[in-house]
C-alpha cells in the first residue's frame, strides 16, 4: 500500500486521460495553456514569497553582518565569507555538526527505524487487542502537539521525574538525565515521539508482502530470522530507503523537543544545528551567523531531497 | 504465517511478540500518563503517580481568558486561517496539475516535492529577516500566510492525488454542456472529493495548531501568541511549581488535535492515511 500509493503520486506530469486510455489532448495554443495554468498562480505566489524568498535571501544574508542590535542592525554590510570563516573557526560549530549527526543516527536511523520495524513485525504475530492498544499508544505520542510531547518527555527525564522514580523502585539512584546525558535523553525522546511513522510505513509494507513467498521459504527450511533477512527485507527495501530518508529529514529539523528539554545545554552539549542557529541569531543577535548555519542546513536538506526524489523517480524501477 | 501459528514454535513466537509489544507499549505510555494524572493532581510533581487527592482545580485555575481562552482563540485563528488558505490554494493548483498536460506541470511538481523536504526550522532565521524587511513581525496575517506556504507543498500533493482518483468522464459531460473550468471544478470535482478535501484540511489544521517554532519566532506580543507559545511562557514562569496546571493546560490544548486525528482516520479509513500523506 505504501509503495503503490507513493508510486502513483510520483508519476509526474502524466495526463490522467492518457492513463485512462483516452485520447491525448491536442497541442493547444500558448494562450489557452496560460489560461489553464492560471489556477496555479496563488500557489506560485505564496511559495515564491514565503518559501523561495527566505531561501534565496538566506544565501545573501549569510554574507552580511546583519544583526538585531547595534550598528549592524541599522546598516547591514556585505562581509563576504566572514560568517562562514567565523563559523568554522568557532569550536561550537563542529561540535554542533557532530551532535546533529549523533542525533540523526541515534534517533532517526537506528532508533525510529529499528523500533518501528520491531513493532511492525511483532504486530503481525500478536493478539489483536494487544496490537490495537499498543499501536494507539505509539501513534498517540506522534499525534500529540510537539510542545506537549516535549513537556511530557521533559517530565519523564527530569531529576525527580518518572524515569528516576522507576529506577528508585529497584533501588537505583538515577542521575540527572537532562544534565548528565542530554543527548541520550533527547534521542530517546525523539524515538518515543517519531517511531509511529516508521511503524505505520513498515506495517503497510509488510502487509504487501505476499504470504506465499515466506511460506514457501519456510517449507524450504528457512528459519524465522532467515526468512526475515533474506526474503522480507529485500522485498520491502524501497520502503526502507524511503523511510530512512524521510525520518532523517524530519529529525534534521527537530527544534522544539531539544529546546524545551535541554535548551541546547548544559553549555552547548545538546545544541544541534537548528538550536545553534536559533541561539546565534536570537540570543546572541548574530543574524548573519545564524543565517550561515541555516544555509548549511538547507543545503544538507536539499541534498537529501534530491536523493529522495531521484530514488523515487518512476523510471528508477 | 498461518502454518507458523499452528506449530508449537508459532505459539512461542506469538507469546514473544505480545510480550515485546506490551513492554514497548508501557514504555511509550508512561510519559503520556503523567500528563493525564498530573492534571487531576492537587500536588502534582514531575513523576508519574496516582494523585493523592483528585481535583479539577488545575483545570479551573487555567480556564481564564488570559491563560487559556485567548491563546486557544489565537491558535484557532492561526490554524483555521492557514487551513482555509491552504485548501483553497491547493484545490485551485491541483486542477490544472491533475486535468491538463501543461508544460509547467513537471517542473512545478518537482519544485513542490522539493519543498516538502525543506527543513522548515532551518528557515526560521531567514524568514525572520524577511519579515523584518516586510514589517510583518508580530503580524498574525503574515504568520498565517507563512504557515500556509509551508503546508502548501504537502497539501498540493495530497489534493492532486485525491483529484486524480475522480474520474474525468463526468467533467467531459459538463464541458460538452459548455461549463467553464471553474464551474466544473466547483460543481463537479469538489463534491466528489469532499472527504479528500476534509482530510487535507484536518491535516493542515493539525500541523498549524501544533506548530510551536513559527509563532514563537514571528509573534512577539503575548496577546497574539497561540497556545503552543503561551504554554511555553507559562512553563518558564511557573514551571517549577504548577505542574498540575501545566498538564491541565497541555491537555486542553491537545484535545482538539486528538479528536481531529480520530476524525481523519474515520474519513480516510485507516490510521495510515496521514503517514501516507506525509510520504507524498
Amino acid at each position: 500500500m505504501a509503495d503503490s500509493s507513493s508510486e502513483t503520486a510520483l508519476v509526474v506530469g502524466v495526463d490522467p486521460r492518457r492513463r485512462r486510455g483516452g485520447p491525448l489532448p491536442r497541442g493547444g495554443t500558448a494562450r489557452r495553456d496560460a489560461v489553464r495554468a492560471l489556477p496555479l498562480l496563488p500557489a506560485v505566489v505564496l511559495l515564491a514569497v514565503f518559501l523561495l524568498g527566505p531561501v534565496v535571501s538566506s544565501f545573501y544574508g549569510a554574507f552580511t553582518n546583519a544583526s538585531l542590535r547595534g550598528a549592524a542592525a541599522r546598516s547591514t554590510e556585505f562581509v563576504g565569507l566572514r560568517n562562514y570563516v567565523d563559523l568554522f573557526s568557532d569550536p561550537d560549530f563542529p561540535k554542533s555538526v557532530l551532535l546533529t549527526l549523533v542525533f540523526l543516527i541515534g534517533s532517526a536511523i537506528l532508533g525510529q527505524n529499528v523500533l518501528g520495524m520491531v513493532l511492525a513485525v511483532a504486530m503481525r504475530s500478536s493478539a489483536r487487542p494487544v496490537r490495537g492498544i499498543v499501536s494507539t499508544i505509539v501513534v498517540g505520542a506522534w499525534v500529540l502537539p510537539e510542545i506537549v510531547a516535549s513537556f511530557a518527555a521533559y517530565a519523564f527525564f527530569a531529576q525527580d521525574g518518572t524515569l528516576n522514580a522507576l529506577l528508585g523502585l529497584v533501588g537505583v539512584e538515577g542521575p540527572s538525565w537532562l544534565y548528565d546525558a542530554p543527548m541520550m535523553s533527547v534521542i530517546l525522546a525523539n524515538v518515543w515521539r517519531g517511531t509511529a511513522f516508521s511503524m505505520l510505513v513498515y506495517s503497510a509494507a509488510l502487509s504487501d508482502v505476499p504470504p506465499e513467498i515466506t511460506e514457501s521459504a519456510e517449507v524450504d527450511g528457512a528459519r524465522g530470522w532467515q526468512r526475515f533477512a533474506y526474503i522480507t527485507v529485500p522485498m520491502i527495501r524501497r520502503s526502507i530507503s524511503t523511510n530512512l530518508m524521510l525520518t532523517t529529514l524530519q529529525t534534521l529539523s527537530v527544534f522544539t523537543l531539544v529546546y524545551v528539554m535541554t535548551g541546547g545545554g548544559p553549555g552547548t552539549d545538546s545544541s544541534t544545528l537548528p538550536v545553534l542557529a536559533y541561539q546565534e541569531a536570537f540570543r546572541f543577535s548574530e543574524l548573519g551567523l545564524g543565517t550561515a548555519i541555516a544555509t548549511i542546513l538547507l543545503v544538507v536538506g536539499g541534498v537529501f531531497s534530491v536523493v529522495y526524489i531521484r530514488a523515487l523517480r518512476p523510471e528508477a524501477d | 504465517m498461518s502454518l507458523a501459528l499452528t506449530s508449537p514454535r508459532g505459539r512461542g513466537l506469538r507469546i514473544t511478540a505480545n510480550l515485546v509489544l506490551a513492554l514497548i507499549g508501557v514504555a511509550f505510555l508512561l510519559p503520556m500518563v503523567w500528563l493525564l494524572l498530573a492534571s487531576f493532581d492537587r500536588s502534582a510533581t514531575l513523576s508519574v503517580g496516582l494523585p493523592s487527592e483528585w481535583t479539577l482545580e488545575n483545570f479551573t485555575a487555567v480556564m481564564t481568558w488570559d491563560l487559556a481562552f485567548r491563546p486557544l482563540l489565537n491558535s484557532l485563528i492561526l490554524a483555521g486561517g492557514c487551513a482555509v488558505i491552504t485548501v483553497v490554494v491547493s484545490v485551485l493548483a491541483a486542477y490544472p496539475l491533475s486535468r491538463y498536460r501543461l508544460r509547467i506541470n513537471p517542473p512545478f511538481l518537482y519544485g513542490v516535492l522539493f519543498g516538502t523536504c525543506l527543513p522548515i526550522t532551518a528557515m526560521m532565521v531567514p524568514v525572520y529577516m524577511l519579515f523584518v524587511w516586510f514589517d510583518l513581525i508580530d503580524s498574525i496575517a503574515g504568520t498565517v500566510l507563512f504557515l500556509a506556504a509551508t503546508s502548501l507543498p504537502m497539501a498540493i500533493w495530497m489534493t492532486k492525488n485525491f483529484m486524480d482518483s475522480v474520474p474525468i468522464s463526468l467533467e467531459e459531460a459538463a464541458w460538452v454542456d459548455g461549463a467553464s473550468m471553474m464551474t466544473t471544478l466547483v460543481r463537479v470535482v469538489m463534491p466528489l472529493m469532499r472527504s479528500g478535501i476534509g482530510v487535507v484540511f484536518i491535516f493542515v489544521f493539525m500541523q498549524a495548531w501544533g506548530n510551536f517554532f513559527v509563532p514563537f519566532v514571528l509573534l512577539l506580543s503575548p496577546d497574539r501568541q497561540p497556545a503552543a507559545v503561551s504554554i511555553f511562557s507559562f512553563f518558564g514562569q511557573y514551571g517549577a511549581v504548577a505542574y498540575g496546571q501545566l498538564a491541565a493546560f497541555s491537555l486542553l490544548y491537545s484535545l482538539p488535535v486528538l479528536a481531529l486525528y480520530v476524525l481523519v482516520t474515520r474519513l480516510s479509513g485507516g490510521s495510515f492515511a496521514l503517514a501516507g500523506a506525509v510520504k507524498g
